[in-house]
């Protein structure tokens, strides 16, 4: 039993170190050359453009939802009109951010960690290697670079639907006059709930896909070790994001508000 | 009387007979599972090693440690005069622009053609410009005879066409020695000797030195007994001479250690209860 724990304990910090090196071997990748552009271009475009659609149907129903199910609580106080600042202050601090990032896990974190997992197991890491070519600088890099710029940005577009979901829902069936909403949405928030609501996506979208490439790229074990890993990258990066936006978050109360 | 000037690393390189690899007493283990112990043999230029030995006799092992994929637990490896062993990964980059490699599968880019993997090293990393890349790949793919899968995804092609195409990747940018993965494994014995005839005409029409890792001894000796000849602006593979046979040494690795090194004819005539059961 205690052989088991310290194997266990091993293994766990083992993952750590492996985890720390490549971040710290893509920080170096990210600030020296040479630089992959091509790569880089193509993954802005894979994770932010292909990750689009996805990000505007969750930001928009979850939006629609929140004013449907606030605005029954809300008439309990006859405060139906200020739904707005419910689904703005609930998008912009919070949901948007991290459904953002959650959808980013399900289609960019396993999508990473299958494609190196699978260049793992034919040995095309190591075919690049020996052609000369450092697979974190031309693979890590750019995944890591699209990932934790394109994840704020595709958070303000899903916080944007959202509070435009919200919109159709008190407008059309809560009978909100539509100036009291918008009016609403912006008395919701604290000046600096946008700045909260734009730094967390960034660390978020950082570990979204750093463990997605650490996860791929310590795939053993073929076809098997694919799904394994691409299982593992997903529960891995889910949690990551939830404990992330807490430990931010908490950061961010201290030092900004 | 003149003072003789040493001689300088690529003169060195550069003169027959030169050794172009060297493993020195290396050794190797995974925990507790030793893979290679004392290992110790030498390359010399345009010559072959076929390295024979049962499965996880530590055979790709050995490829591994001269690209430096992997660092040995103990011992020296000097590639191309420079001892790769302490090389850190930058350093090894530039190493390994002198090595090519096949890889057992092939180890084809999926998402790159036929052209973009052959020029993948020319294009990607010695940034040459595209019209000399593009001569340069469509050269190699003739003189391997795939011109017309050029624009072919790996996935269209079949086994012996993968490997043939990982033999030109591995070639495009000239390197002096090339290694090879199991190259003929899983394939029929008509598409195993149009690979072999390819391992023999880069030896000893582009003076390229090799290093073999099979199983598959109809192969290791084809390559080892054959030398291809340039007749009337043809390429022949003929059978070759005692003295062109003895440029390709076997080495049979057993328990991490080598049982056996010297030429075919040697091997063939061992009494080596070991070696017999492995060429029966």
């Amino acid at each position: 039993m205690l052989n088991a724990i310290s194997e266990w304990a091993k293994a766990a910090v083992l993952e750590v170190q492996e985890y720390v090196r490549l971040c710290a071997a893509a920080f170096r990748g990210a600030t020296s050359r040479p630089f992959y552009y091509r790569d880089m271009v193509e993954q802005f475009e894979q994770i932010g453009v292909g990750s689009l659609t996805v990000v505007l149907l969750t930001g928009l129903f979850t939006g629609a939802v929140l004013a449907l199910q606030s605005g029954i609580t809300l008439d309990q106080f006859g405060a139906r009109p200020f739904v707005g600042r419910l689904v703005s202050a609930s998008m912009i601090k919070e949901l948007g951010p991290v459904l953002t990032a959650l959808m980013l896990t399900g289609r960019v974190g396993s999508g990473i960690a299958a494609e190196l997992g699978s260049m793992m197991v034919a040995e095309q890491i190591n075919a690049l290697r020996a052609l000369g070519t450092d697979p974190i600088r031309k693979l890590v890099v750019p995944r890591i670079l699209a990932g934790t710029i394109m994840c704020p940005i595709l958070t303000v577009v899903a916080d944007f639907v959202g509070i435009l979901g919200g919109w159709v829902i008190a407008t059309f069936q809560l009978r909100v006059e539509s100036s009291v909403y918008w009016t609403s949405v912006l008395e919701g928030l604290y000046p600096q709930d946008p700045w909260m609501g734009l730094i967390k996506p960034f660390f978020l979208g950082f570990a979204i896909v750093s463990i997605g490439c650490h996860v791929g790229l310590r795939t053993r074990g073929g076809t098997q070790g694919v799904g394994r890993a691409t299982t593992n990258a997903v529960v891995a990066a889910s949690v990551a994001v939830l404990a992330v936006d807490f430990f931010i978050t908490r950061l961010l109360f201290t030092l900004m508000y | 009387m003149p003072v003789e000037q040493p001689l300088q690393r690529q003169e060195i390189l550069d003169a027959e007979g030169a050794p172009i690899v060297v493993f020195d007493k290396v050794s190797l283990a995974f925990d507790d599972k030793v893979i290679l112990r004392e290992v110790s043999f030498t390359l010399i230029k345009g010559h072959t090693k076929v390295i024979l030995g049962a499965s996880g006799a530590g055979k790709s092992t050995i490829l591994k440690l001269i690209l430096g994929l992997l660092k040995a637990d103990d011992g020296v490896v000097w590639v191309n005069g420079e001892r790769v062993d302490q090389m850190n990964e930058l350093e090894l980059m530039r190493v390994r622009g002198d090595l090519g490699m096949v890889f057992q599968e092939g180890a084809l880019f999926d998402s790159l053609t036929v052209r973009e993997n052959v020029g993948y090293k020319l294009w990607e990393e010695l940034r040459w410009p595209i019209e000399r890349v593009d001569k340069r790949v469509e050269e190699i793919l003739g003189f391997i005879a795939l011109s017309e899968h050029i624009d072919k995804m790996p996935s269209e092609l079949s086994g012996g066409q993968r490997r043939r195409v990982a033999i030109a990747r591995a070639m495009a940018a000239k390197p002096r020695v090339l290694l090879y993965d199991e190259p003929t494994t899983g394939l029929d014995p008509i598409t195993s000797t149009t690979v072999d005839e390819e391992i023999v005409k880069l030896r000893d029409l582009e003076g390229v030195s090799s290093i073999v890792v099979t199983h598959q001894l109809r192969d290791a000796f084809f390559i080892a007994t054959h030398e291809a000849v340039r007749n009337d602006g043809k390429v022949d593979i003929i059978t070759a001479d005692e003295e062109k046979s003895e440029q390709a040494e076997f080495i049979m690795l057993r328990d991490g250690r080598i049982c056996f090194e010297g030429p075919a004819g040697e091997l063939k005539r061992s009494s080596d209860p070991y070696l017999k059961t492995f060429l029966s």
